[in-house]
């Protein structure tokens, strides 16, 4: 067994109101420069929806992500043996037309127009050229299915769904979408560090973050091409690529990163898990169907006297595993079941969960009028006006039971609280609902106090980074006595 | 003026040479240490997608080999003599090369036509690209040139331009065999030192980081702020 320890997360998609608050905190500190205009290390997607990159889930355009081929893990876009003869032109790299084209607007126009007798107009300009330009396309063109006729229509998810479902999804007055907020999942098999011809990207032992190193970084671009999430970037202007860093200085200091911080609706968790680092192969060869469960299988219980021996004996502090233990991400995912890795099928082994949304009840129309199709308060999850076959390919590798698992389990929370607050559920009822989701009273109180009354120190258990003990440990800290800063720091400019 | 034009070969091909080579070493190492971060090949793969395979491909898998035969020449000369001594295998030889050299060529004007039309590709086209581009063009044409114009090549640079080099290396130049070829080739030859005094200072730096130890490495890297053997033992 090698333990090691991995910052997680959990996001709670019923709670995401898509206010794009992260994505902006993320973009005002780390990706506000020349050359990273386009990047969204955090963004924030409408489902069902393209997305961004366009269409970034079907790895059939976009060959991320590893595929099982005669009982071996390899690379879909360039590995090993393909990366010689592809150097020079990346077949799986998509063009920055494939995000868009970064854009502002000729502001001065506004106020240096000529008297005349139209309002003037500020025009947009391209940020990479500096030219007019005509806008096409945004980071988020369809948010809240606007167009959805020409995008949502073109999901990958919706490839498992009945021409009927599908209809339904989209029929006007019932619409209906969710949030898909995205960040970096740090991967415990993550195909852009495998990818990587420099060995510039890296997971960091101690906290498994996933990093780039920009002074190894030769500009291959094969990292951009694996990563089935699209969470590598090419910075154009540098030529570098770059990607999210859970804005590990704030970590290390004891703070949420600026996307969790800001989050609006609360929904994002985060948290230590151990893991147990030999698996990562055999996990990442388990069929589909038991995917998940697998992975699930790799996270180990911080309470067990021999876990915690073994993670000792790795290097793990204390108050890692202190961290460990009172982990919300553990809750989620390995006792509660109800927080799922998004498309697991790439293999990657993302470590980042999501609690699947529920939705309202889907109603059909007759000549008698609306009539609702569970005569239950809150609906049953298989008529789910998302149908689970969507959800499904989402977050269960096309399988539905863990999707089905977790909504029921929720329900079943909200009926039991149903019952304490508004008084108009009998008990026999709800004990009857928590023992089909699998769940007891006390478990109920328990998710529902983690998902509505969370506090900062709930959400967030952040180990501490004991970066002083590291440097101390491995050199006399009167070396650095003299010393200022952290070496030799030189600009990120552009090559010759 | 005969004494002119001997100054002038000499200064060429017996200064100009450890002038470029002092340059290329010192300043590569000194770029690599104080400016790691510039070591990039700078692909604009990402702005301008369909193109860049008509450029890129032909150009690197022309230059690869073609550079290649030389350095095979300059290494095992007497083999090379050996394998012409049969013409059917000089002419093998001498196709191929032209061939790959076409193919360098076709690559290379497919890159500048790209820099030079496509919008965001000139954007970041910067001057010293362009010297590169022009240089290159230069060395490529002029390659060219005297592999159809002053023929079996690959006999005679094992049979000149090896011992010039060698004599190089030596610290002895001997220039005497190459005061005596077609200005065509003075041209080839000086437009080499050049872009090898000009490689510190261009993207040409990639050439150095090229990533062999990926195939033989680990899919995935770890690193570690702690020592963890120390901290096993604490």
């Amino acid at each position: 067994m090698d333990v090691r320890s991995q910052i997680s997360m959990v996001f709670h998609l019923d709670k995401c109101i898509g206010c794009h608050t992260c994505s902006i905190a993320c973009k005002n500190i780390w990706t506000d420069r020349k050359g990273t205009e386009y990047m969204w290390w955090n963004n924030v997607e409408t489902k069902p929806g393209t997305g961004y990159p366009t269409k970034w889930e079907d790895q059939e355009k976009y060959r991320g992500g590893w595929e099982l081929k005669g009982g071996k893990l390899s690379l879909k876009s360039t590995g090993r043996a393909r990366i010689v003869p592809n150097i020079f032109h990346n077949p799986s790299l998509p063009s920055m037309d494939d995000y868009y084209e970064p854009w502002t607007y000729k502001y001065e126009d506004l106020f240096n127009a000529p008297e005349g007798p139209d309002q003037p107009t500020a025009l947009p300009i391209s940020m990479v050229t500096g030219k007019y330009m005509d806008v096409e396309a945004g980071p988020n063109w369809d948010d809240d299915l606007g167009g959805s006729p020409v995008y949502a229509e073109n999901d990958p998810n919706l490839d498992g769904l009945t021409p009927e479902q599908r209809q339904q999804l989209f029929a006007i007055e019932r619409l209906v979408f969710f949030y898909f907020p995205r960040i970096c999942n740090h991967c415990l098999n993550p195909a852009c560090v495998a990818s990587c011809p420099s060995g510039a990207l890296y997971k960091r032992g101690e906290d498994g973050i996933v990093l780039l190193d920009q002074k190894r970084c030769r500009a291959w671009r094969s990292c951009v091409a694996a990563c089935p999430y699209k969470k590598t970037y090419f910075n154009w202007y540098t030529g570098k690529s770059e990607k999210c860093i859970l804005c590990y200085p704030r970590l290390e200091t004891g703070q949420a990163p600026a996307c969790f911080h800001s989050c609006v609706g609360r929904i994002r968790y985060l948290g230590v898990l151990l893991y147990d680092a030999e698996m990562i192969e055999t996990v990442g060869k388990t069929d589909d169907a038991n995917l998940i469960d697998a992975h699930r299988s790799m996270i180990l219980d911080p309470f067990n006297p021999k876990i915690i021996e073994a993670a000792r004996k790795n290097g793990i502090h204390d108050s890692t595993i202190q961290a460990a233990q009172m982990s919300p991400v553990y809750k989620f995912v390995k006792v509660w079941k109800i927080a799922l890795p998004p498309h697991i099928e790439f293999r990657t082994l993302p470590m980042l969960f999501y609690v699947p949304a529920l939705s309202p009840v889907m109603a059909s129309r007759t000549e008698d009028g609306i009539l609702n199709s569970s005569e239950d308060l809150f609906h049953d999850v298989e008529s789910s006006r998302v149908p689970l076959a969507y959800l499904a390919k989402l977050f269960g590798a096309g399988h539905d039971g863990k999707v089905r698992y977790a909504l029921r389990k929720q329900k079943a929370v909200r009926m039991y609280r149903r019952m304490l607050t508004v008084g108009d559920v009998d008990r026999e009822t709800v004990d009857r609902m928590l023992r089909e989701a699998d769940t007891t009273a006390e478990e109920a109180e328990m998710i529902y106090r983690l998902t509505s009354l969370c506090t900062f120190e709930d959400r967030f258990v952040i180990p501490p980074a004991h970066r002083e003990e590291a440097i101390e440990m491995m050199k006399d800290p009167y070396e650095h006595k003299s010393s200022v800063g952290f070496g030799f720091l030189s600009a990120p400019k552009r090559g010759l | 003026m005969s004494s002119f034009f001997a100054y002038l070969d000499m200064l060429l091909f017996a200064v100009l040479p450890y002038l470029a080579m002092v340059i290329f070493l010192v300043l590569t190492i000194q770029r690599y240490r104080s400016q790691t971060f510039t070591y990039s090949s700078l692909s604009s793969q990402f702005l301008e997608n369909q193109f860049h395979f008509w450029g890129m491909v032909p150009f690197h898998y022309g230059i690869i080999t073609v550079l290649g035969g030389h350095v095979v020449a300059f290494l095992i000369p007497r083999r090379i003599l050996a394998w012409n001594s049969v013409p059917l295998r000089l002419y093998v030889l001498e196709v191929s090369a032209l061939i790959f050299g076409i193919l360098t060529i076709v690559g290379l004007l497919n890159l500048i036509a790209r820099r030079l039309t496509d919008a965001k590709a000139k954007t970041v086209t910067s001057t010293g690209d362009w010297v590169l581009l022009v240089m290159l063009a230069v060395q490529v044409f002029s390659g060219i040139y005297i592999a159809i114009f002053h023929g079996w090549g690959s006999s005679w640079f094992a049979a000149a331009a090896t011992p010039y080099l060698r004599s190089l290396l030596t610290l002895r130049p001997d220039i005497a065999f190459i005061a005596a070829m077609p200005w065509m080739v003075k041209l080839h030859i000086v437009n080499a030192w050049i872009v090898i005094g000009l490689f510190p200072f261009t993207r040409l730096v990639h050439i150095l980081v090229v990533p062999n130890p990926y195939l033989w490495r680990k899919p995935q890297l770890v690193r570690w702020n702690w020592d963890r053997k120390i901290i096993r033992q604490s």
